[in-house]
């Protein structure tokens, strides 16, 4: 018996049970499109994240609170033991190296009138942050050395934060209430687009003199360093370690160029894709019980079909392929919805946020969901070919 | 010419640790091309395990079967499988018909196991069909038809692949009376033209419309 005759025996049975059929399928098509929607938002995720970090210019070295990869790494619970004389002592000693700016971040409700914005992020910075992370101020002016210097209450707003207070209204020389306090408008940032669903442009900038003293904060979030020449950035980073080393240790602070972050964040983002995906492969596992538990039903169901078979003379191969086909097939078909469903569904969620569709999740998981179906398949499939053609045939 | 030849045939049935059940005596047997033989005999006499014996879909547990001239007693699954399609006809009591395909496809099925392809094997089996009188209904599924359409579709796919046996086992015993003759009928035609047909039955009036009869009784064939 050729395998094109098999084939469409196996296609025969299952179209003759449809509903069955489709719920059998099921399992697999929402592993493989879990598989594919999961992967390519970790892709998407990464793909924003390095697009901007890879927008702050490869000069940049980044001064966190915490040791990467220590006991209290960031995010973790811990005291931030950075102060801004680091950040001063920084700027004092590389003054022929780099750019130095210190940043605090908080975040809180803005008011203008009677219209209450719903909380944005708040960064106290200094008037280099623009040159830095390359800012564009879209109207108006970025915050400079004397906003700073005597802490005036001035504030350069995202386009987000724009659109909701001001509408159409020029918001230029406008003021606006920060956590309860008269900021004046006195410039817009052009729009930096979102990350895994957080608005960048949802925020404010203020001096970082205005910024410590409204809210009593004591240590910089971030220190950025700007190296002036690009062939010294290792040299600024060697430098920046040794002269925190003085007064912390290893474990307050973590110093990294913007190829180092851009590595951190393809290990957390690997390790994320490989969690998610090992979840929702397992959910393939699941589909092919499902399978395995149908085709033992379905065998035991045509038992007398098997004896009949074999009477005919269809060889005990020509038995188990035929139902090992219909497993395979069925775990094929799941497959290719899964795929379809979870192409469709990622580029219906890219409109919100960004999911880049990756080949190898795609090949992956079809090519773990047809293996799936073999595993699974071969049990019921040898059983239905070692089947007694005597006894099949008298099987009630 | 000899068809079938039985020599010394045993058949031991091992039940649980200590129990044997004998099916089949010493049996001896010779069917020539040609034969139409009825085997009679009550239920538990071994009429079936001698049918599965002869349809060699089991294996005798000791004796010799010669199918013509060829020792078939101790063959593997496979080659088992092979003889089944290209010699031996089944015709069983309740038809067996695949009811999710047509009677086309179902009367060409021995032939998709004997490798025989497309036109060919639809050819073959349009003539088995037109030979039963059913070729107006080729698209139709089996459970469209009567019992005795469906019985002759039965036999239609036992004659597909031109066997020199058709093995019938009750092929009357769903039947009413009257349709039960016109499937005898058939089997009368198709031995007049030269097929040799093996019939089990325990109605004597079946088993008297076939030239040759052997009973059995308790595994035995009855002088």
């Amino acid at each position: 018996m050729n395998h094109l005759e098999t084939f469409r025996v196996a296609i025969t049975a299952i179209l003759a049970n449809k509903v069955r059929a489709f719920l059998t399928v099921l399992g697999i098509m929402i592993g493989v499109l879990s598989v594919i929607l999961l992967t390519s938002l970790v892709s998407g995720l990464k793909t924003t994240i390095t697009k901007q970090i890879a927008g702050l210019g490869s000069n940049l070295v980044i001064v966190i609170p915490g040791r990467i990869g220590g006991a209290r790494s960031p995010g973790g619970i811990q005291a931030n033991r950075l102060t801004f004389a680091d950040a001063a002592n920084l700027k004092n000693k590389l003054r022929q190296d780099a750019l130095v700016c210190a940043v605090v971040q908080k975040t809180g409700t803005l008011k203008r009138l009677n219209i209450n914005d719903k909380g944005a992020a708040i960064y106290g910075v200094q008037a280099n942050y623009e040159k830095i992370i390359s800012l564009k101020t879209e109207k108006g002016r970025f915050i400079n050395e004397a906003d700073v210097a005597s802490g005036r209450r001035v504030a350069v707003i995202g386009k987000t934060v724009e659109k909701e207070l001001f509408g159409a209204t020029n918001p230029l020389n406008q003021t606006i209430k920060i956590v309860g306090l008269n900021y004046v408008v006195i410039g817009v940032g052009a729009s930096r687009g979102s990350i895994f669903g957080i608005d960048q442009d949802n925020s404010v900038l203020i001096p970082l003199t205005s910024a410590q003293k409204q809210f009593g904060i004591t240590s910089p979030n971030t220190i950025y360093l700007n190296a002036l020449k690009a062939e010294n950035v290792k040299d600024v980073q060697a430098k920046a370690t040794a002269i925190l080393n003085k007064r912390l240790t290893e474990d307050d602070f973590s110093v990294q160029t913007q190829e180092q972050a851009l590595s951190t964040i393809a290990t957390v983002t690997n390790v994320l894709t490989l969690g998610l995906g090992g979840i929702a492969a397992i959910s393939l596992i699941v589909g092919g019980i499902g399978i395995m538990n149908i085709m033992l039903v379905s065998v035991t169901e045509r038992t007398r079909e098997i004896g009949l078979r074999k009477a005919l003379g269809a060889q005990p191969e020509d038995i188990r392929n035929q139902f090992l086909i219909e497993a395979v097939t069925l775990s094929g078909i799941g497959g290719i919805i899964g795929i379809v469903l979870g192409i469709l569904l990622s580029l219906l969620i890219n409109n919100f946020l960004q999911t880049t569709i990756t080949w190898w999740s795609v090949i992956l998981s079809f090519g773990f969901a047809m293996i799936v179906g073999v595993i699974f398949g071969v049990a019921p499939a040898v059983r239905a070919s070692r089947l007694d053609p005597i006894q099949a045939l008298r099987y009630e | 010419m000899l068809l079938v030849q039985l020599a010394n045939i045993d058949k031991i049935y091992q039940i649980g640790r200590d129990l044997k059940f004998q099916a089949l005596k010493n049996i001896n047997l010779s069917i020539k091309s040609g034969e139409f033989v009825a085997i009679t005999g009550p239920s538990g006499s071994g009429k079936s395990t001698l049918m599965n014996i002869l349809g060699l879909l089991d294996r005798p547990t000791q004796g010799s079967y010669e199918l013509e001239g060829q020792d078939v007693a101790r063959l593997s699954e496979k080659v088992m499988a092979e003889i089944r399609n290209k010699k031996i006809g089944f015709v069983f009591q309740q038809f067996n018909l695949l009811n999710r395909t047509s009677i086309l496809d179902n009367v060409a099925l021995p032939l998709i196991y004997g490798g025989i392809d497309g036109e060919e094997r639809i050819a073959k089996a349009k003539e088995a069909l037109d030979q039963v009188g059913l070729s107006d209904k080729l698209q139709n599924r089996p459970n469209q038809l009567s019992g005795g359409q469906q019985q002759r579709v039965a036999i239609a796919r036992a004659l597909v692949t031109d066997p020199q046996i058709i093995l019938a086992d009750e092929p009357t015993g769903n039947l009413d009376t009257k349709t039960g003759q016109q499937i005898m009928g058939i089997f009368c035609k198709l031995n007049n033209s030269g097929k040799t047909i093996i019939l089990i039955t325990h109605e004597l009036e079946i088993a008297k419309q076939a030239k040759r009869t052997i009973r059995m009784r308790d595994g035995e064939i009855e002088k």
